[in-house]
């Protein structure tokens, strides 16, 4: 916009509505350059989107309810909402916790906190699946111990809801540091001086100043609960009815090529992307205003 | 780091929650007393302490078993384990596709980039919004997608198959996976950097005579470098422990297209933990690695814009 106002609005109209006006490509690179981003961005993301809910529905929408109503897959389907509706408010309240900690107060070994809590970032979903078999599968740590005392995790809701919570420890945390951290505590002080109690000036100051990456964090870590498959598959045990996810449902329902039926769920979880995108974009258009 | 960590953990015991009282500010503004944490702010304890308990319980603890089960290996049980042909191969394939593909995403991640921050085209938004799809579709919805798209018979597959191009099922297949999943990690690295270079540094070169490609080569490059770094590692790292968007569209042979993640998953169900562990232990090495490099690119890049901030 600058650089149109020291051109002149008559240079601006020349090239178009333009940032960067004259100091753009020709018009034909510009259109090659669109072109392959369009096409890569087409065969990657364009095309299996479509492919799910052609597959999805290519049976009809009759088939599509059936393959939805079948007892199995809405099992599948509780499932995921119980895991999720367990793993999400905890990495919240987990989230909140690092993010007040890391970014109000100065204290040794930050840096080290920070990338500790990236580590499920980098860490396989397999080998984060792994770790909780090691630790309370039957050959595991406490395993013998849970055994004699009848209590089941691995192959069970605890394990899957554990390999979750790992998975998807870092993403309300990670949206809400760097925010926190930008905004300063000045109204927090403030609000302080003027005699509020320390969860006052937590429940009315600071949180409504985080509210909407604090919700872009929430609606990530549920999007990422719902779908995870590496670690849960490890832990799961792939019992129809009981320990089957909608991911895993979705994984045995192709592998038995009933693929009308394996889609049908897939679009469930699509739909669930979807919806988290545009999320997300709402949110960010609404920080931008 | 074992010292570091109990550091941590004796702050979080002893220190005692802060007072929110004025008194505190005008202490602290006087220089008096000494705040735990350096701030007037309350929660002190409380937050570090379910921090630092969560990660424990949660990360930490889960993850030393693999320590710990590795350190109960002899050396050449570990080194048979992790040096068995097939463990070979699972690991030169794993690195070398996560490598191809996070570099193919370099390359077309600075396109999206550069086309989405520069050029007006109806749909951009939308366009810029779907990037992050990988991100937010469950890797088994997009595994059986690829796969059956790239099947023989599949929507692309069978355009390919006359001219002699297998996907699914090869490790050409297993690139296709992990280019999907790492696809929006350049992008959005470049994307911020891109939109806060001064459009000043360009007309300069442009009054100076360069053309746009000299320009881009010369003067944008070397300031989007950092940030592609940043984003091919992170998409490398992701690629590199893949599992649910690879194994539908694999093939799964051993020694062939068998992924480290398949193999470990594989080994679990036989029961061979130590084997599992062995090869988890090499893989948790290089996953910390990777962070590490993360982020010392991270503090690179602060420390190179940091003194602009100031200015």
């Amino acid at each position: 916009m600058m650089v149109g106002n020291r051109l002149g609005a008559a240079a601006q109209r020349a090239v178009g509505n333009d940032r960067y006006g004259p100091l753009t490509e020709p018009r034909l690179v510009r259109w090659l350059l669109i072109g392959i981003a369009l096409v890569f961005l087409g065969f990657f993301l364009i095309v299996p989107l479509a492919l799910v809910f052609v597959k999805a529905f290519e049976g009809g929408w009759h088939t599509y309810l059936e393959a939805l109503r079948d007892p199995i897959a809405t099992a599948a389907i509780r499932l995921t909402l119980l895991v999720a509706a367990i793993a999400v408010p905890v990495n919240l309240v987990f989230g909140l916790a690092a993010a007040w900690a890391i970014a109000k107060f100065r204290f040794r070994g930050k840096n080290l906190l920070v990338t500790l809590i990236d580590v499920p970032f980098s860490v396989s979903p397999v080998v984060a699946g792994m770790i909780f078999v090691l630790l309370f599968g039957a050959h595991g740590w406490v395993g013998p111990w849970l055994a004699e005392h009848d209590v089941k995790i691995i192959f069970a809701v605890p394990g899957i809801v554990l390999a979750t919570m790992f998975v998807t420890a870092p993403l309300v945390a990670r949206e809400l540091i760097p925010l926190m951290q930008a905004q300063g505590d000045d109204e927090e002080e403030a609000a302080l001086t003027l005699g509020a109690s320390g969860w006052q000036t937590f429940f009315r100051v600071s949180l409504p100043k985080v509210r909407w990456g604090l919700m872009y964090g929430v609606v990530l870590c549920n999007a990422r609960a719902m779908g995870e498959f590496g670690a849960v598959s490890v832990v799961s045990g792939h019992i129809r009815g009981l320990t089957n996810t909608l991911p895993l449902h979705v994984e045995i329902l192709y592998n038995e090529y009933q693929f009308a039926a394996s889609f049908a769920a897939a679009s469930l979880l699509t739909l669930l992307a979807l919806v988290t995108l545009m999320l997300k974009s709402l949110i960010e258009w609404r920080t931008s205003r | 780091m074992e010292e570091r960590g109990t550091v941590l953990e004796t702050d979080a015991g002893h220190l005692p929650a802060p007072l929110p009282t004025p008194l505190r500010v005008t202490a602290r503004r006087g220089g008096g007393r000494r705040l735990p944490g350096g701030s007037v702010l309350p929660g002190f304890g409380l937050s570090l302490g379910i921090t630092l308990l969560y990660l424990g319980l949660v990360i930490l603890i889960p993850l030393s078993t693999v320590f710990i089960k590795t350190a109960s290996l002899t050396w050449a049980e570990f080194l048979a384990k992790v040096t068995a042909p097939r463990a070979l191969a699972a690991f030169r394939l794993s690195f070398t596709v996560a490598f191809v593909a996070a570099a193919v995403n370099v390359v077309f991640g600075v396109i999206v980039a550069w086309v989405l921050e520069r050029y007006p085209f109806p749909g951009r938004r939308l366009v810029d919004a779907l990037v992050d799809l990988p991100f937010a579709l469950p890797t088994a919805v997009a595994g059986i997608a690829l796969a059956s798209i790239y099947a023989a018979n599949g929507w692309i597959g069978q355009w390919l198959a006359p001219l002699g191009i297998q996907v699914a099922y090869t490790p050409l297949g297993i690139m296709v996976a992990l280019t999907f999943i790492g696809m929006p990690f350049v992008v959005r690295t470049v994307q911020p950097v891109l939109r806060d270079i001064d459009p000043e540094v360009e007309e300069a070169a442009a009054s100076l005579g360069a053309g746009r490609w000299t320009t881009f080569l010369r003067v944008l490059l070397p300031d989007l470098v950092p940030a592609i770094a940043t984003g091919f590692v992170l998409a490398f790292a992701r690629a590199l422990g893949e599992y649910g968007s690879v194994i539908f569209i694999a093939g799964n042979m051993p020694m062939k297209s068998e992924i480290v993640p398949l193999l470990i998953m594989i080994q679990l169900e036989q029961y061979d933990y130590a084997g599992a562990t062995a090869i988890a232990m090499v893989f948790l090495i290089a996953s910390f690695a990777l962070l590490f490099l993360i982020n010392f690119l991270a503090w690179r890049r602060h420390r190179r814009e940091a003194p602009e901030v100031e200015s």
